[in-house]
């Protein structure tokens, strides 16, 4: 056993004497844009049906800039690009339209109260587009006969639905 | 089964990797331009009484309308800033009130897109190839082939020898159609989510359109 024990050569140090196989193909890179084309249709349809959902309200930004240099085959960097500006965007529209939708159901309700106890509501004015609708329908807590009313308590409801003449 | 008398185009091997789907079709038409009669102008008056606000609105949910704007989307373009044709004549006939008619051609290419969705573009065939299709540019090409230069690897209509119209329409000067031109080759894209009878009603209305009126 006394060659078994004994410590081995030391090896060679440094660089193979052959480089690596260089790889002869590129990678595919059609898995990923299929992925990401999937995806951007996926989004696109998203931020339509926000839009959709969205009118007749104003303020909602829906804009993700083209990549540039008119219509044609992205690179795999510039689809990673466009899917994350329309995800970004997707949930910017999506998070507004909920904190909208919140406020006009807080303003649905009010409605709700001035028409069942307008003394509590004195002047206050609701229109159509602070519940989202199209129009110009709104609701005015006014005193019924005017100073007699005020100086009674006797208030209530003024819904007018006519729009201004265009001037 | 498509109509006999459309041609289908070829299309590059990796423009059709890319994009299943992806179609060219085109047909040939023995008539030129020039003025619309009344019955063309009545018509356009027709579809433009059934465009409204909300209308326009629906459309980008209208599935072949929305098919190109998904495609206008992946190959770079901004629909909102862009658009589509379809959403381009919805939007003017909204801001002018009306549909404008410019000329015969013109006029039956608005009432075929509006109709189905479908953009149609024209050539004079006398300035185009047989063979047209869709590929890629290469580096340092230019419009029809002296017109304005053309970033590399953009998806455009071509002869066997020339560029003739980008993908979002724009055509090249000396391959469209003029005054004098005698007989067209008019061509549509098929994109994924169109079926083939939007594509053959878009070119056939513009046929006959063209037949009647010219």
């Amino acid at each position: 056993m006394p060659e078994v024990l004994e410590p081995l050569a030391p090896q060679p140090q440094g660089p193979p004497s052959l480089p690596p196989l260089a790889p002869r193909t590129a990678p595919d890179e059609r898995p990923a844009r299929r992925t990401l084309l999937d995806q951007v249709e996926h989004l696109e349809a998203e931020l339509s049906s926000l839009f959709m959902s969205v009118w007749p309200r104003k303020g909602f930004d829906f804009a993700v800039a083209g990549v540039g240099g008119g219509p044609r085959m992205l690179t795999l960097a510039e689809l990673e690009g466009l899917r994350d500006d329309l995800a970004e965007r997707v949930e910017d529209a999506r998070r507004s339209l909920s904190d909208r939708t919140y406020v006009e159901e807080k303003h649905r309700q009010r409605i709700e109260e001035m028409l069942l106890e307008p003394e509590k509501h004195k002047w206050v004015r609701v229109g159509n587009e602070h519940i989202g609708e199209p129009g110009c329908k709104h609701w005015h807590v006014t005193p019924r006969w005017g100073i007699l009313g005020m100086l009674m308590n006797w208030w209530r409801v003024k819904i007018s639905s006519g729009c201004p003449l265009a001037t | 089964m498509p109509d006999p008398d459309l041609e289908e185009g070829w299309v590059d091997a990796e423009l059709a990797e890319e994009f299943p789907g992806l179609a060219l079709w085109t047909v040939r038409v023995e008539r030129g331009s020039g003025r619309s009669p009344d019955f063309v102008r009545e018509r356009l008056r027709q579809l433009a009484s059934r465009i409204t606000g909300g209308h326009v609105i629906h459309m980008r949910q209208d599935p072949v309308p929305w098919a190109y704007r998904v495609f206008w989307r992946q190959v770079g373009i901004d629909p909102d800033t862009d658009r589509t044709p379809v959403e381009q004549i919805a939007l003017d006939r909204l801001k002018w009130g009306g549909l404008r008619s410019r000329n015969l051609l013109d006029d039956a290419i608005t009432i075929a897109t509006l109709e189905t969705g479908v953009p149609v573009v024209a050539f004079d065939a006398a300035n185009v190839g047989d063979a047209i299709g869709l590929r890629l540019t290469g580096e340092r090409e230019h419009l029809g082939g002296s017109g304005r230069p053309l970033s590399s690897r953009q998806i455009v209509i071509a002869d066997e020898d020339h560029t003739l119209a980008i993908l979002s329409g724009e055509v090249a000067e000396e391959r469209g159609v003029t005054p004098q031109t005698a007989s067209m080759v008019l061509a549509s894209i098929q994109v994924k989510g169109v079926p083939m009878i939007s594509v053959e009603e878009a070119l056939w209305t513009v046929v006959e359109t063209l037949t009647e009126g010219g």
